[in-house]
């Protein structure tokens, strides 16, 4: 790479060729505001489509202001960040851009998290000048999982990038023109009645209160307070190492203890882990894996864990929605068993039963009130809530969990192995199933249980595996685009694999678009993979076949993975959906 | 006496577009069988460089420049991309050279192909100009069955195809970012430049984009030389320039002129003057990018610096006759109206700038200004030109600063004594009958809104609330008892 020289406010600096602007008053810790611009390094996505001028700097010898995000470093170039022009005209972008939205920042959802609020405040913008129409558009909330509300997109298209660039959905685009341009969805639909999958990437990426999540926080907070329900909490992975980011920690710090504790302030019944769950799913998993494998069945076979990869399935594969395995995801699992087994045991009326799930996402908002997850008419999750939608239930009742001491779930079906805890990154659920499968095939224990190749962030994981002499291949992919790559090689026949783990968010479930904001800062998002690691390898045991209470359910009420019973309770079915 | 000069529009209306044999005897294809048998790719390049031949769509960059960096690019797909998606308001020089001269735009994308190394192009044209599309559709099937596009043409390792792609109608698709984008089947927004199309274009590839007016006149340079050309226009910018000459003029139409052709020339011995023996106000050039040009600048010779000196700009050649009775606020906000309809809506200077900037004008025009309008108008404007994203948001305040610079008393007139003396802001004049009024009822009938009321051979009055301004009453009043007076509203 070639190097080249420029002065940023008059300070010298050498970057490779091709080096933004932005990026090189970065390394001189200059600082430039962005509204638009985004880099998801880790996973190979920028948005820099200099849309919203906010980081115009001015540059000698040219004519008009350059958007730093987009421009790259010229030999000789000499760059001001802050020069009056400068700041008059970024101010100006910040005055038109709040003069086209909603003024209502004190009750908006994003209050206190958005990116233009930030930069208003920063830029003491405390008068518009410039005042006229405002755009009008419809909200949509006619879904589970997300809220639109295009009157306050700034046409950054970040959503864009991710729904389109990243997740390849292909859902949100910009429309229209002029003072009327917005993202929307094509002929302005309502996100139900396309093929959205509710993954939340544009929620997570959305710098103000366009795209939110919907919450139920109030139908839980109401729920907690009536003495008639048993109130049940049940903890994804993911959640526990980035929970204590919304509470000043710092990324990839492990809060389960504290988390479990936060929960039993704010008066939940029983607070649970879904690793229970993410165990009994690789038992079920497992077997059925095998059984493909021994009797000729359909190969491969792909995880059903994650909701808006299975909506991307039924909508974008129709003809491979077979293909996936039967098994229910942890979430749904761990209800249908907390209502029929546990529910029963403890002598309670399973319709009294409130089960309220802690997820890192916002599709499972989504997969709880898909019609068929429900057993004997009763569903098996009421209520999702995420991770930030946790810590605004927790510092709205005053609970700082930081300060908690720790607690341990409650038992039984709070019980998980070291396998369960990795479902929360990328490749996880992959490795959970080897290590019981090598068991199950071979009849020899499995002693290196950590299958290093298939974990990774980074997009798509291949590796062969031997099991006593039969090999087997098997990959992982997370981002949605990243899994229609590899879906479209199968179609094709370029690859074969006995089986496959999707995750619809990039990383995994620590990347979920229920989780803490990034702000961009991938680095984060590695933390919180290398916390679950560390939280399986200090487990005493880390197969999910180990799990005594596991064991235990399967003798007092599911026999064998696969029975009967196990399909009534634990598994499911794929429809084929509409693309739009 | 100034006499048109014809180069661009040599064989408009002198052959039949659908005759290929008449276009050969007008000496057509043989610039590019001269190209292709007797002068390298470079030849070409530096005969196009020398010539000094300038974009005529609207920046007027040097197009051999443009031409010798695609040159340089070292990859095997290249493409040559003609911007005929012309959109300037009274424009259609493009639309005439491609409905009277299709085979000398052919000609010319394969001249330009063989120069920088591709082997297939694009015309993007409107999709409104079914004609052009149906001659140019005509024109590529027989150059092909000629051999004169194709594969190995005249015989020779050289091969070049032709494809047409319709614009949807969006001004912003003449930018030529968005025109790439368009054709690769994305929305037709602009993207940050650079990279160039040159460098980086269609499909991610090197691509030269020029416009038809720009590639008609390579044939003729091919043929007639570098030095031809240069010996035509001014130093720096040599050649004809086409106008669509409109307006308040008595002759409207398509002119073609030597650069350095005075305005007064075009308007006095070409346009033959304004008409209904009105003084004229100004000419705007350059579309919705250009300015308004006062008459005491009218022996401007025009070229691409003399404009731009003049606050407005070449554009595509769009030249609007404004006279005494037009409103130049009126005439800024029209064309900052047509910005804010046409902008793409992606960066927010353009998106919402312009609108608040039309806003702003819109205040001036209706009597609602105050004095800061002028200082608020004039600091966005500087926002929007230095932090648009591309040349359309970049140029859109033009017209409003040019007449800003030319008619500062205009505004003022506006704003401080709150009237238009052209009488065309509404807000600003009302309609009333003076004591001369007969009671003929005639005005009466003929109001379509029924808001003049009076007795017959009484004086009729008016109802100001439920006039439209439409002027009907002052048109067909016999007896000159209706005045046009400053006041409304707002007033």
């Amino acid at each position: 790479m070639s190097k080249v020289n420029l002065t940023i406010n008059g300070v010298s600096v050498e970057v490779e060729k091709g080096t933004t602007i932005l990026e090189a008053a970065k390394s001189l810790d200059i600082g430039i505001p962005t509204l638009c611009y985004v880099d998801l390094e880790e996973f190979n996505v920028k948005n820099k489509v200099g849309s919203c001028r906010v980081c115009v700097v001015e540059v000698d010898g040219r004519n008009n202001l350059a958007p730093s995000c987009c421009t790259p470093c010229e030999e000789g170039m000499s760059v001001v960040t802050n020069s009056a022009r400068v700041l008059h005209a970024r101010r100006t972008i910040l005055q038109l851009l709040l003069s086209d939205h909603p003024k209502e920042c004190l009750t908006c959802k994003k209050s206190g998290e958005c990116e233009l609020q930030d930069l208003a405040s920063e830029y003491r913008v405390h008068e518009i000048r410039y005042e006229g129409e405002e755009s009008s558009y419809p909200t949509d909330r006619a879904n589970k999982s997300i809220y639109r509300d295009p009157n306050k997109c700034i046409m950054c298209r970040r959503c864009e990038t991710a729904c389109n660039d990243m997740q390849k959905v292909g859902v949100l685009s910009g429309t229209e023109r002029g003072f009327d341009a917005v993202v929307d969805t094509a002929t302005h639909r309502a996100l139900a009645d396309t093929h959205c999958t509710f993954c939340g990437q544009c929620v997570s990426v959305c710098p103000t209160g366009a795209l939110t999540a919907i919450s139920y926080n109030q139908d839980i907070i109401e729920a907690l307070a009536d003495p008639s329900k048993v109130v049940i909490a049940q903890t994804a992975p993911a959640v526990r190492v980035a929970i204590g980011e919304e509470f000043g920690e710092e990324p990839g710090t492990i809060s389960t203890g504290k988390m479990v504790a936060a929960l039993k302030k704010l008066n939940f019944d029983y607070v649970f882990d879904t690793d229970f769950a993410a165990d009994l799913t690789i038992m079920e998993e497992a077997h059925e894996m095998l059984e493909r494998i021994k009797t000729g069945g359909e190969l491969p076979i792909l995880t059903s864990c994650c909701p808006a990869w299975v909506k991307l399935l039924e909508h974008q594969f129709p003809e491979m929605v077979k293909i996936p395995s039967s098994a229910k995801s942890p979430q749904q699992m761990f209800g249908a068993v907390t209502k029929h087994y546990w529910a029963k045991k403890m002598g309670v009326d399973p319709h009294n039963v409130v089960v309220v799930s802690i997820m890192p996402c916002l599709a499972k908002k989504y997969e709880c009130a898909r019609e068929e997850m429900k057993c004997d008419d009763i569903p098996d999750v009421d209520f999702v809530v995420s991770t930030r939608e946790l810590a605004v239930l927790l510092k709205e009742s005053g609970i700082n969990m930081s300060n908690l001491k720790e607690q341990e779930y409650d038992n039984p079906l709070g019980e998980s192995t070291g396998a369960a805890v990795i479902f929360g990154a990328a490749g996880g659920v992959l490795e959970a199933a080897l290590r019981t499968a090598y068991e199950w095939f071979t009849g020899n224990e499995l002693e290196a249980v950590d299958f290093e190749m298939v974990r990774g962030i980074d997009g798509i994981r291949t590796a062969e595996v031997d099991l006593n002499g039969t090999t087997i291949r098997v990959a992982q992919a997370s981002g949605l685009g990243n899994a229609r790559a590899l879906l479209n090689k199968i179609k094709k026949g370029e690859e074969t694999f006995h089986a496959i783990e999707i995750m619809a968010c990039p990383g995994g479930c620590i990347n979920g678009g229920g989780q803490p904001f990034i702000h961009g800062d991938t680095s984060i998002i590695k933390k919180r993979q290398q916390a679950l690691y560390e939280i399986d390898s200090n487990e005493e045991i880390r197969k999910s076949h180990e799990n005594p209470m596991i064991k235990k359910l399967y003798k007092e009420w599911l026999g064998t993975p696969g029975s009967h019973e196990a399909h009534k309770y634990l598994h499911t079915e794929y429809f084929e959906r509409e693309r739009t | 006496m100034i006499e048109q000069y014809r180069v661009v529009l040599r064989n408009c209306g002198v052959i039949d577009p659908d005759n290929l044999d008449d276009y050969i005897k007008q000496d057509g294809y043989q610039a590019l069988g001269k190209v292709l048998t007797e002068m390298s790719p470079a030849d070409v390049v530096d005969e196009i460089e020398g010539a000094g031949l300038r974009g005529r769509g609207g920046g007027g960059f040097p197009t051999g420049i443009k031409w010798k960096i695609a040159a340089q690019q070292e990859n095997d797909t290249k493409y040559v991309v003609c911007n005929a998606d012309e959109g300037d308001p009274g424009a259609f020089m493009d639309r005439s050279v491609i409905e009277g001269d299709p085979h000398s735009l052919i000609e010319a994308m394969t001249i330009a192909g063989y120069a920088i190394g591709a082997s297939m192009g694009y015309v993007y044209v409107r999709a409104e100009y079914p004609l052009a599309i149906e001659r140019l559709n005509r024109a590529i099937c027989k150059a092909k069955e000629e051999g004169l596009l194709g594969d190995n043409i005249f015989g020779t390792d050289f091969s070049f195809d032709l494809q047409i792609k319709f614009g949807a109608g969006a001004f912003v698709c003449g930018e030529e970012t968005s025109l790439i984008h368009s054709i690769e089947g994305y929305r037709g927004e602009p993207t940050t430049k650079p990279p160039f199309p040159a460098v980086e274009g269609l499909f991610g590839k090197p691509t030269i984009v020029n416009n038809v007016e720009t590639f008609a006149n390579v044939p003729a340079i091919i043929l007639k030389g570098k030095d031809w050309f240069r010996s035509i226009g001014t130093k720096t910018s040599p050649g004809t320039k086409v106008f669509a000459l409109a307006g308040k003029i008595n002759n409207t139409g398509l002119i073609e002129v030597p650069m350095g052709t005075t305005i007064n020339q075009i308007i006095n011995e070409i346009g033959g003057g304004v008409p209904n023996g009105k003084k004229p106000k100004a000419i705007q050039t350059g579309g919705p990018s250009g300015g308004c040009i006062p008459v005491e600048y009218f022996n401007t010779a025009i070229d691409y610096e003399s404009l731009k000196a003049l606050e407005s700009m070449m554009g595509s050649g769009g030249m609007i006759v404004l006279d005494e009775d037009t409103c130049i606020v009126d005439t800024a906000k029209f064309y900052l109206d047509f910005t804010v309809e046409e902008s793409c809506g992606k960066c927010t200077p353009c998106r919402i700038g312009n609108k608040r900037l039309l806003e702003l004008l819109e205040t001036v025009t209706n009597g609602t200004a105050d004095e800061n309008t002028i200082n608020d108008i004039r600091s966005l404007s500087q926002v929007i030109k230095d932090t648009s994203l591309c040349g359309l948001g970049q140029t859109s305040p033009n017209p409003v600063l040019s007449t800003l610079k030319f008619f500062p008393h205009e505004y003022k007139e506006h704003i401080e004594d709150k009237k238009c003396s052209a009488f065309v802001c509404k807000e600003l004049y009302q309609y009333v009958i003076n004591d001369t009024c007969v009671g003929c009822t005639l005005c009466a009938k003929k109001c379509p809104v029924n808001c003049i009321e009076g007795d017959k051979k009484e004086k009729h009055t008016i109802v100001q609330e439920d006039c439209i301004k439409c002027g009907k009453c002052f048109e067909v009043c016999k007896f000159n008892s209706v005045d046009r007076v400053p006041g409304g509203s707002n007033v």
